[in-house]
């Protein structure tokens, strides 16, 4: 038996965070850092992600609500003061800017006086899942790509100790996946960006394998922990075949499967919110108890996560479970615990063979930038059925749809104290701080910057060089991004809801329930005077669609014909299609916080149609005082995560619908 | 009848989109009063010109139409022509209802008037509603493009509605000759391939087409003023040859106004839709009683205000019984 000689290292523990300004992040990290955190994982705000400044029309209301606003090296500077990062391992989470506020880090970097060489640290940098979940992409997939491996060539030769890459397939998970497609699709994403490198011819093969060696994941793991033991056992027997088999590299170290991991959100409930530590700790367990298959970097959600921003104190606490987990627990002491379990290298051949046979047919399918469509329908009719199997009761969540008899909780009593508010004064301060920022950069500098970007884009340069100049000229994440979606164009993903078709029907009781229900929409155009039609809309930035999608696949299922036109409209798009549509009810859904912001700009386009009698109900993440406020405004409805029961939301909007003919 | 007030019709020839939003809205309420409302609001109109082209776009579902359009409105909307989109969507046989997702996949100016139906049970690619918003629409702005079910089985409505009907296809799919030889179709007014991405692609797409086409055709007699049907080969996503397409549109346009097809296409239009009208209300044997097709031709004729035609039929029919 091994003994504490071979005592495994712990993994980097972090905190997906960041909110307001770079000034109250940074403040944040030290804190972090101080409870014994050993990395940072930095969570942008929306309007940064999706390549705008602060003080564009779009990023109004969205300043500061879901990460930190990052518009130009000053702020770069600020998140980062007092923060070393020669010596600091930081992740973060960005995609369809990576490029750019990597370039922001190694510029930053330079002015504290460390060379590329000495950063250690995480690009997201995985565009696929976020045309099929997490809906932050801006260009089409084949720039995006582009400047994918451009990251790639560039880290791998100057700045070698950072991941430019964490291929995901934790969002894939949230939107729906089955451990198998978890892993094939995160997969057949790898093998886009690993191709697409290799034929950029920009690396010779001792670089490329350093390349392969440097690709990262970053996984979900869900509350059936021994499955997901058994997922990531498969995970690293395939990517260790792969990078073999289709790359090449011979040297097993760079075929390690290394990934990082944040525990399932999905999972999470807003009713006994206290019932989520236990899932934490559960999930927190699948992804460290097999050595073969342990995460080299973790973190985990906060207890009260459904209910909106959790506080420092929430967040230690789950800082403190991986603690307990490392250090109190024997965990580390041991080899395998698994090696030669029948049970787990069956199942964990079961995944890997079904994962693999998924990876050939998205293959088949000409990869999975042309499977795209393929394989959102995949996901939304996977996450279809188990809204299903959740409102039928087959699949159990304690205290949701079983054991939901509670005492009083004395942590939790309902009011929005137990919640983190961003202070609204925070988009101000960001405003003005952009504004003396632009009135004191040296303007031509920052002009031939710009200049010497589009250059390197339109002669197929890598982006990187230019992309660090502009940085330290003081280019700003808007002006950045707008030099290439000048040349890119836009993307709109497929919403993959038409797939869904092919969910199972429902049985038993719910059968009964979705049946009652049909009636009772056909009814309703008997009251309506023609089909009870619905817009669902997603206003703002905000690109996890998922909640969206399945209201409009049920709402399809009940009857009635449904409007949905994806991600990122504004609201005066979404009043010009309620317009001419003429829909009886509109749907709003709205995960980022802004619904204070944007709900009310609907409300007032609405009134501004003359459409006001048109009933709008609308569903996310939102704080109970926060809807009451929307409901003074003149909301209909608000539904949060505690009504889960999807017929009921439906019936109750057939009745809102009626309620306002 | 009482007429309604003269401000309704004017807010709907000069293009109003909330009040064409309310028209499309009360046309398709199956309420008697809202009906009677509707009738009296559409007889308005009636006697107003007609100002649209009505282009309509058919082809099997993935082929890009929803992209075509949104590049065909792009130069239309910038020469400050009125366009209006109709797009249609299959409904679910199970639940009855349906996705609407057209509407998402296109890039829509602002000043651009864009509705979606669902097919709801009809068969044929277009929907009741979807045909008596057109023929509504046509009153009210300068282009309207119809984007069928594409379903590729019975797309057979869009002829009878449509000024222009184009075919689209993908590069070497197939489709077309399946499409003409299954009879779902005569030759469109214009046969379009879609995704050409690039000049190679699209000059080897247009010659597999064009003997596709060439096998297709059936011989006919020469005609005096016959239309050639022109194939092209054009990209939505990287607009190649986009232009073409328009040009295309507008001299099929042309080519009817000059050899009267126009008049002789409209006058069939408005008894295909009068037909279908009265078979939903009445049904086939009902047809039959007011002396079938050539009996509702000769009401037709006698009758300026379409719009009331059928209600008068069928009402004629009520009290026959």
């Amino acid at each position: 038996m091994e003994t504490d000689r071979s005592k495994d290292r712990p993994w980097v523990m972090r905190t997906y965070s960041g909110h307001s300004t770079a000034q109250a992040s940074n403040a944040l990290y030290r804190l972090n850092l101080s409870k014994g955190q050993t990395g940072l994982s930095v969570a942008f705000d929306l309007p940064t992600q999706t390549g705008y400044d602060s003080d564009h029309a779009l990023a109004r209301g969205e300043v500061g609500k879901v990460g930190v606003p990052i518009c130009h090296i000053g702020d770069m500077e600020t998140l980062f003061a007092d923060i070393p990062l020669g010596q600091m391992n930081t992740s973060m989470t960005i995609n369809g800017t990576a490029a750019w506020l990597l370039a922001l880090y190694i510029a930053a970097a330079e002015r504290q006086g460390v060379e590329p060489q000495a950063l250690q640290g995480t690009t997201q940098n995985d565009i696929v899942k976020e045309y099929l979940s997490r809906g932050t992409y801006i260009f089409p997939p084949e720039p995006s790509l582009r400047l994918i491996s451009d990251v790639i060539t560039y880290t791998v030769k100057n700045v070698p100790k950072w991941n430019p890459v964490n291929v995901c397939s934790y969002h894939l998970q949230e939107a729906g996946a089955t451990p198998v497609q978890e892993v094939a699709y995160a997969l057949c994403t790898a093998i886009a960006v690993l191709d697409t490198v290799r034929a950029s011819g920009r690396l010779d093969a001792a670089e490329f394998a350093a390349a392969v060696g440097r690709l990262s994941f970053f996984v979900n793991s869900g509350v059936r922990f021994i499955e997901e033991v058994c997922k990531l056992r498969a995970f690293g027997q395939l990517w260790d075949e792969l990078t073999r088999e289709r790359y090449g590299v011979e040297n097993p170290k760079l075929r390690r499967f290394r990934y990082g991991v944040q525990v399932n959100s999905l999972g999470l409930t807003e009713a006994q919110p206290e019932n989520n530590i236990p899932r934490i700790v559960l999930e927190a367990l699948g992804v460290t108890l097999s050595k073969d298959a342990r995460c080299r970097a973790m973190q985990l959600p906060a207890w009260n996560e459904a209910l909106g921003l959790p506080r420092p104190w929430d967040q230690q606490w789950s800082l403190r479970i991986q603690q307990i987990l490392a250090f109190e627990t024997d965990l580390l002491e041991y080899g395998d615990v698994f090696e030669g379990s029948k049970v787990v290298e069956a199942k964990t051949s079961a995944i890997k063979n079904a994962a693999w046979a998924e990876v050939e047919r998205v293959t088949a399918l000409g990869g999975v930038l042309s499977a795209l469509g393929y394989i959102k329908e995949q996901l939304v009719a996977s996450h279809t059925e188990r809204v299903r199997n959740i409102t039928a009761g087959d699949h159990v969540v304690v205290g949701v749809n079983t054991f939901t008899e509670t005492a009083d909780s004395p942590l939790y009593s309902g009011d929005s104290s137990a919640i983190l508010k961003v202070d609204a004064a925070a988009e101000r301060d960001q405003l003005a701080r952009l504004e003396a920022f632009r009135a004191t950069r040296n303007q031509a500098e920052a002009d031939a910057a710009v200049s010497g970007l589009r250059a390197a884009v339109l002669n197929d340069e890598s982006i990187m060089p230019a992309s660090i100049r502009c940085a330290l000229a003081g280019v700003t994440t808007g002006e950045w991004t707008q030099t290439l979606r000048d040349i890119f164009g836009e993307f709109r993903a497929p919403t993959g809801i038409g797939g869904a078709a092919a969910a199972r029907a429902v049985n038993g009781e719910a059968a009964q329930a979705l049946e009652e229900l049909r009636a009772r929409v056909r009814k309703s155009a008997a009251t309506l005077g023609r089909p009870l039609k619905v817009l669902i809309g997603k206003p703002g930035l905000d690109g996890h669609s998922n909640g969206a999608e399945q209201i409009a696949v049920w709402c399809r299922d009940a009857g009635m014909e449904v409007v949905y036109e994806g991600i990122r409209l504004s609201p005066a798009q979404i009043v010009t299609s309620v317009r001419d549509e003429g829909v009886h009810l509109v749907g709003l859904s709205i995960l980022s916080g802004s619904h204070l912001r944007l709900v009310p700009e609907v409300l007032t386009g609405l009134r501004a149609e003359g459409l006001s009698d048109i009933p709008v109900v609308v569903g996310g993440i939102i704080p109970e005082d926060d809807a009451e406020d929307l409901r003074q405004a003149g909301v209909a409805r608000v539904y949060t995560p505690k009504d889960f029961e999807m017929l009921r939301i439906l019936s109750d909007m057939v009745e809102v619908a009626e309620a306002a003919a | 009848m009482p007429q309604p007030p003269h401000s309704a019709v004017s807010a709907l020839v000069d293009f109003q989109r909330q009040a064409i939003a309310r028209a499309l809205n009360l046309l398709e309420d199956r309420r008697p009063d809202r009906q009677a409302q509707a009738l009296t609001l559409l007889d308005a109109l009636s006697t107003q010109p007609v100002s649209a082209q009505v282009v309509g776009l058919t082809g099997p579902p993935g082929v890009g139409k929803s992209s075509l359009i949104s590049r065909l409105i792009e130069p239309q909307v910038q020469a400050g022509r009125r366009v209006a989109i109709i797009a249609v969507d299959p409904s679910s046989k199970v639940s009855g209802g349906a996705l609407l997702g057209d509407r998402g996949r296109m890039q829509l100016a602002a000043e651009v008037y864009a509705r979606s139906y669902a097919a709801r049970d009809r068969l044929g690619g277009l929907s009741r509603e979807a045909f008596s918003a057109v023929f509504l629409l046509r009153h009210c702005c300068d282009v309207i493009l119809v984007e069928t079910v594409g379903v590729g089985q019975s797309e057979t409505d869009i002829a009878t509605l449509a000024d222009t009907t184009v075919l689209v296809v993908q590069p070497f799919s197939g489709d077309l000759l399946q499409f003409i030889k299954a009879g779902v179709m005569e030759i469109p007014d214009i046969l379009v391939v879609n995704k050409a991405d690039n000049q190679a692609l699209a000059q080897k797409a247009l010659s597999d087409t064009q003997a596709a086409l060439a096998l297709a055709r059936r011989p006919t007699p020469p005609e005096p003023e016959a239309w050639d049907s022109p194939v092209l080969a054009v990209s939505a996503a990287t607009n190649l040859n986009m232009d073409a397409l328009n040009q295309a549109l507008r001299a099929h346009w042309r080519h009817l106004q000059a050899t009267a097809k126009l008049e002789k296409k409209r006058a069939a239009q408005h008894l295909e839709w009068g037909i279908g009208e009265i078979r939903h209300e009445v049904g086939q044997r009902g047809l039959a009683a007011l002396g079938g097709v050539e009996g509702v031709r000769a009401a037709w004729n006698r009758q300026p205000a379409h719009w009331s035609v059928v209600r008068k039929l069928t009402a004629l029919l009520e009290r026959a019984q």
